[in-house]
C-alpha cells in the first residue's frame, strides 16, 4: 500500500476536520463585537461551550500525525514560523481560557475584558492559520538540509496575509451559520441578516485568491492544468456555497449547516490535490521542496500508526457524534453554563 | 544567553507549568469516579453535591491543563526541530495515539461530565466521568512512554543517510539532519525497561495531588465549621485515596530507582551524590553537595543505597568519578530534588496514616480535640506537598537525564532548531511569562473564590436535574 499517500490525506482530513469543526467557533469569537447583550453573548458563548475543546483536538491530534508521519515537515514548519506559531499559541491561551473565566464574575468590566481575549484570540488564530496555509501554497525558501531559510517579515508577503483574510471570513460566515441553528427568536432573526453579506465578503476574497493562485503560483496552476477533473471539485464548491441562502430562505438551518462544512471541506480537499505530492514547497529551489515521499517516517512506522487510526477513529467519529447529539438544538442558558 | 539554554529555560518553564494542571484532573477524576459510584450506590444527595461541586472545580483545572497543553505540543518543532527529525519516528505515533485515544475521549466526554447534568440520565452521566477519568489517565500513558523511550531507548536503531550505523556509534557534528532513529519493534518501545515503572509512579503522584486537594478542602471546612457534613465526606474520600497513593508512591519509586541504578548509572550517582565507585553505598536523609572537594555531607544510612537497589549491601554502585565530567549531570540539583520527593513522600504517608486513625477512632470530625486539630491545620496546606513532589521528581528525572535528550544517542545541545535565534525565545520567553503569571494568579482567584463560595445547599442542588429525579422515584 502507498502509506505515504495514504497518510498525506489522513493528515489532510485531520486539518480540515479542524478547519470545519474550530472554524465555526473562532468565528463566532470572531462576531462577537457584534452582539451587545450581556445575555446575548452568553447564548454565543453556550453555543461552542459543550464542544470547543474536543475541536481543538483536531488540531492537536492533526500535529501529532504530522510529527509521527511526516517528522521533517512538521519540524521545518515549526521552526520556521517560529514567531507566527508562538502568536497562535498565544491566541488560543487566550481564548480557552477567556471562554473557562469570562461568565465567572459578574463584574461588567470583568467580562469586557475577557470578551476582548475571546475575539482578538478567535481572529487572530484565524487569521494565522490562513497565513500559514498561504506560505505553504506559495513556497517558502528551503535550504538543503531542508530547513527553513526565510526571515518572519518574509513570511507576511500579500499573498499570504490575503489568505489570512480569506480565512477570516471563511470563518466568520461558516460561525454566523452555525449560530444561526443554535439560536432562537430575535437574535436568530438578527444573525440572519449577517448570512448573506458574509457569504458575498467571503465569495469576493475567494475570488481573489483563486486569481492570484492562477496568476502567480505555476507549481498549483499545473496541477490542475494535467487535472481537468479538479474543476469538478471547483464547481461543486460553487454550488455548495449557492446552496447556504437558499436553504436559510427555507429556514432549514441544519442543512444550511451542512452546506457550508460542504464548503470548507471542498476547499481544504481543493488545497491537498493541488499541492500534492508537496508538503512544503521550495522555493526559489524546488528541488529542496519537502514531499510525502522525501519526508515520511518509515513503513512500519506508518503502519503501525495507520493500524492505530483504524481502531482509534471510528470509536472517536462515534461519540464525537454522539456528543453532538446530546447537545442538539437551541441554545439555553442554565446555572451550568458558561 | 545562548538559543540553548533559552530553550531549555521556556521548555522546562512551560511543561512544569502545564505540569500543575494534569496531576489535578487525573487524581479528581478519580476522585469524582469514587463520589459519584457513591451517590448510585446509595442515592444519598450529599454525594450528588460533592460530585458537583468538585465537577465544577475540575472543570477549571481541566481548562488550564488543555490551553497549557497545546504550548508543549508545539514546542518540540518549533524549538527543538533536530530532535523532532530525529525522533519523529518513535516519538510521533505515540503523540499521534495520544490524541486519538486520550485527548478526544477525555474532551468528548467532559461536555457531558460538565453540561449534562439534566441532559442524560445519571447512568449515562456515570459513564461520561468514568470516561473523563480513563482519558485522563490515558493521556499520561502515551507520553509517558514516549518521554521514557528517550530515558532509556529500546526497539530501535541508529540510521545514518537511511542505512543502519554501526552499533555502539557515536554521532558526528556532521550527522545532524542526516541521522534518525528508526523502530523495529512497536511493543518494545511501548514497552521499554522505564515505562511502566515510570508511568506507575506518575500515576500515583497523581493520585496523590488530588486526593490531596479534597483533603485539604475538607480540612478547611471543618476548621472553619461549614459545610460540615460535605467536609467530613469528602476528608474521607480524600484520606482513602492518599493513603493508598502515598504507600504506592514509596513503591512505585523503589521500583523505578532499580531502574534508574541499571540504566542510567550517572543519574543514579548524582541523585544520591555518589562519588567513588564501590559496595556498601550510602543512603542520605538530606544533605549537601561539595562538587569542588567531590564529597557529599551530610547524615546517611550505611549501605543504604546498595540495600536500597539490590538488597544486598555488597551491591557496587558506579561513582561520578567514574563518569566523564562532559556526560555528568548537574549534580546538586539532581541531589536535592530527589531528596525532597522522597522527603514528601514520608511525610504524606505519615500524614494519611494519622487521618485514617483519627477517622478509625471516629475522631476526624471534632475539631476540638487537640490531635484532630493540629491534624487539620496540617492537612490545609498539605495541597502543595504533591505538587512540590511532582515537579520535583519530574525535575530529577529530566536533570539527571542530562546532558542527553535522548540517552546514549543524541545530546540536548544537538536537538535545537537551527533557524531560531536566542532574540526570538527571549520574545516568546518573556509573552509565556507574562501570560502565565496573569493565568495562575486569576486560576489561584477563581479557585479560592469557588471553595469560598462552597457547594450548594443540598436540598437546591437535589432538585436540580429532572431526569435523575425521575428514576430517583423510579
Ligand atoms: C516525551 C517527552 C517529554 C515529557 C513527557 C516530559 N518532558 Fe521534560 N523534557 C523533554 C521531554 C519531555 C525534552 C524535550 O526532551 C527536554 C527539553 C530539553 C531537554 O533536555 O529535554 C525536557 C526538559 C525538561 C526540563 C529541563 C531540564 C534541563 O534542561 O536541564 C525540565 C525541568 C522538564 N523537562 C520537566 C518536565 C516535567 C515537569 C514534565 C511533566 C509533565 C516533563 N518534563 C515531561
Ligand atoms: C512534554 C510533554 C507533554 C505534551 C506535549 C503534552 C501535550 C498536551 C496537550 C496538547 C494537551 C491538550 C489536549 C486537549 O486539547 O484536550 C494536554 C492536556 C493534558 N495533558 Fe499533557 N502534555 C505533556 C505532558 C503531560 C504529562 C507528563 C501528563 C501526565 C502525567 C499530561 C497529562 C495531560 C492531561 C491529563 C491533559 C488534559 C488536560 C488536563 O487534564 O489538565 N501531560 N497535554
Ligand atoms: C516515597 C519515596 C519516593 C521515592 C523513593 C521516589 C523515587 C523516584 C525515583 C527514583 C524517580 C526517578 C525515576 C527516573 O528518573 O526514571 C522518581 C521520579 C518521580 N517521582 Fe518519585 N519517589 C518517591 C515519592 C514521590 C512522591 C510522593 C511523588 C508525588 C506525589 C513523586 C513523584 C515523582 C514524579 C512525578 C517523578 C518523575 C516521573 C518519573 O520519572 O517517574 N515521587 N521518583
Amino acid at each position: 500500500m502507498d502509506y505515504a499517500l495514504l497518510w498525506f490525506v489522513i493528515v489532510g482530513v485531520l486539518f480540515a476536520g479542524y478547519a470545519v469543526l474550530d472554524g465555526f467557533d473562532l468565528g463566532v469569537g470572531a462576531l462577537l463585537p457584534w452582539i451587545k447583550d450581556d445575555d446575548e453573548r452568553r447564548v454565543l458563548y453556550n453555543a461552542i461551550g459543550p464542544v470547543w475543546d474536543g475541536n481543538e483536538v483536531w488540531l492537536v491530534t492533526g500535529g501529532g500525525a504530522l510529527f509521527a508521519a511526516f517528522p521533517p515537515v512538521y519540524a521545518t514548519v515549526f521552526s520556521g514560523f517560529y514567531l507566527a506559531f508562538m502568536l497562535l499559541l498565544f491566541a488560543l491561551i487566550f481564548r480557552a481560557v477567556a471562554i473557562e473565566f469570562r461568565s465567572k464574575e459578574p463584574w461588567p468590566w470583568w467580562r469586557r475584558w475577557w470578551d476582548r481575549g475571546f475575539f482578538a484570540g478567535s481572529t487572530t488564530a484565524s487569521f494565522l492559520i490562513g497565513v500559514a496555509m498561504g506560505n505553504i501554497a506559495w513556497g517558502i525558501p528551503i535550504d538543503e538540509s531542508g530547513e527553513f531559510a526565510g526571515t518572519f517579515l518574509g513570511l507576511l508577503q500579500p499573498y499570504a496575509l490575503l489568505m489570512g483574510v480569506t480565512t477570516v471570513s471563511l470563518f466568520m460566515m461558516h460561525g454566523a451559520i452555525y449560530l444561526h441553528m443554535k439560536t432562537e427568536g430575535a437574535l436568530q432573526a438578527r444573525i440572519r441578516r449577517w448570512i448573506n453579506p458574509l457569504i458575498i465578503a467571503f465569495i469576493v476574497c475567494y475570488a481573489v485568491v483563486t486569481l492570484a493562485t492562477l496568476l502567480y503560483i505555476p507549481h498549483i496552476t499545473d496541477v490542475l492544468r494535467a487535472q481537468p477533473v479538479l474543476f469538478v471539485f471547483a464547481i461543486l464548491l460553487v454550488l455548495a456555497i449557492a446552496n447556504i441562502p437558499r436553504e436559510v430562505h427555507h429556514g432549514r438551518d441544519g442543512r444550511a449547516f451542512l452546506s457550508s462544512c460542504a464548503t470548507m471541506l471542498l476547499l481544504m480537499a481543493l488545497f491537498g490535490l493541488g499541492m500534492f505530492p508537496h508538503m512544503v514547497y521550495s522555493l526559489p529551489n524546488p528541488q529542496y521542496s519537502l514531499t510525502a515521499y522525501n519526508a515520511s517516517s518509515t513503513r512500519k512506522t506508518l503502519h503501525t500508526m495507520t493500524i492505530i487510526a483504524a481502531i482509534g477513529v471510528p470509536i472517536v467519529l462515534a461519540y464525537t457524534a454522539s456528543v453532538y447529539y446530546i447537545f442538539r438544538g437551541k441554545v439555553k442558558v442554565t446555572k451550568d453554563s458558561y | 544567553m545562548n538559543v540553548e539554554i533559552l530553550s531549555r529555560i521556556q521548555f522546562a518553564f512551560t511543561v512544569a507549568f502545564h505540569y500543575l494542571y494534569p496531576p489535578l484532573s487525573i487524581g479528581l477524576g478519580l476522585v469524582l469516579v469514587m463520589m459519584e459510584a457513591r451517590w448510585l450506590r446509595t442515592r444519598d444527595p450529599l454525594y450528588h453535591n460533592m460530585a458537583r461541586f468538585w465537577t465544577k472545580v475540575f472543570g477549571l483545572i481541566f481548562g488550564l491543563g488543555v490551553a497549557t497543553g497545546i504550548v508543549l505540543e508545539f514546542e518540540f518543532g518549533t524549538n527543538w526541530a533536530t530532535y523532532s527529525r530525529f525522533v519523529g519516528d518513535i516519538f510521533g505515533s505515540a503523540l499521534a495515539a495520544e490524541g486519538i485515544f486520550a485527548f478526544f475521549l477525555e474532551s468528548g466526554f467532559l461536555a457531558i461530565l460538565l453540561f449534562g447534568w439534566d441532559k442524560v440520565g445519571p447512568g449515562l452521566h456515570f459513564f461520561a466521568t468514568c470516561m473523563v477519568a480513563l482519558g485522563a489517565h490515558f493521556s499520561a500513558v502515551w507520553i509517558i512512554v514516549a518521554n521514557s523511550w528517550q530515558q532509556t531507548p529500546a526497539g530501535s536503531h541508529l540510521e545514518l543517510h537511511g542505512v543502519p550505523a554501526p552499533a555502539g556509534y557515536r554521532l558526528q557534528p556532521e550527522d545532524l539532519g542526516h541521522a534518525r532513529m528508526v523502530i523495529d519493534d512497536f511493543w518494545e518501545v511501548v514497552f521499554n525497561p522505564s515505562s511502566m515503572d515510570r508511568l506507575g509512579h506518575t500515576l500515583v503522584g497523581c493520585w496523590s495531588a488530588g486526593a490531596f486537594l479534597v483533603v485539604s478542602v475538607g480540612a478547611y471546612y471543618l476548621l472553619r465549621r461549614r459545610h460540615l457534613e460535605f467536609a467530613r465526606s469528602s476528608l474521607k474520600f480524600g484520606l482513602a485515596l492518599g493513603l493508598c497513593a502515598s504507600l504506592l508512591s514509596l513503591a512505585t519509586g523503589h521500583s523505578s530507582a532499580i531502574g534508574v541504578a541499571r540504566h542510567q548509572p550517572s543519574k543514579l550517582a548524582a541523585m544520591e551524590g555518589k562519588w567513588e565507585t564501590g559496595p556498601d553505598a550510602p543512603l542520605h536523609l538530606f544533605g549537601w553537595v561539595d562538587t569542588k572537594a567531590e564529597r557529599t555531607h551530610g547524615p546517611a544510612f550505611p549501605g543504604g543505597l546498595s540495600l536500597l537497589i539490590a538488597g544486598d549491601r555488597n551491591q557496587v554502585v558506579t561513582g561520578l568519578k567514574d563518569i566523564p565530567p562532559d556526560l555528568r549531570p548537574p549534580i546538586q540539583p539532581t541531589f536535592q530534588l530527589f531528596h525532597l520527593m522522597v522527603a514528601i513522600g514520608f511525610s504524606l504517608i505519615g500524614l494519611s496514616i494519622w487521618g485514617c486513625l483519627l477517622w478509625w477512632r471516629n475522631a476526624l470530625h471534632d475539631p476540638t480535640r487537640p490531635l484532630t486539630r493540629v491534624f487539620l491545620l496540617l492537612a490545609v496546606p498539605s495541597v502543595l506537598l504533591p505538587q512540590i513532589a511532582n515537579q520535583a521528581g519530574w525535575f530529577t528525572a529530566e536533570i539527571g537525564r542530562q546532558p542527553w535528550i535522548v540517552w546514549g544517542f543524541l545530546r540536548t545541545s544537538e536537538g535545537l532548531s537551527k533557524v531560531v535565534k536566542a532574540n526570538q525565545v527571549v520574545a516568546s520567553l518573556i509573552g509565556f511569562g507574562l501570560i502565565y503569571l496573569l493565568l495562575f494568579l486569576l486560576f489561584l482567584y477563581l479557585l479560592t473564590r469557588k471553595i469560598q463560595h462552597g457547594p450548594e445547599p443540598v436540598e437546591e442542588s437535589h432538585t436540580l436535574p429532572k431526569a435523575w429525579m425521575k428514576q430517583q422515584r423510579a
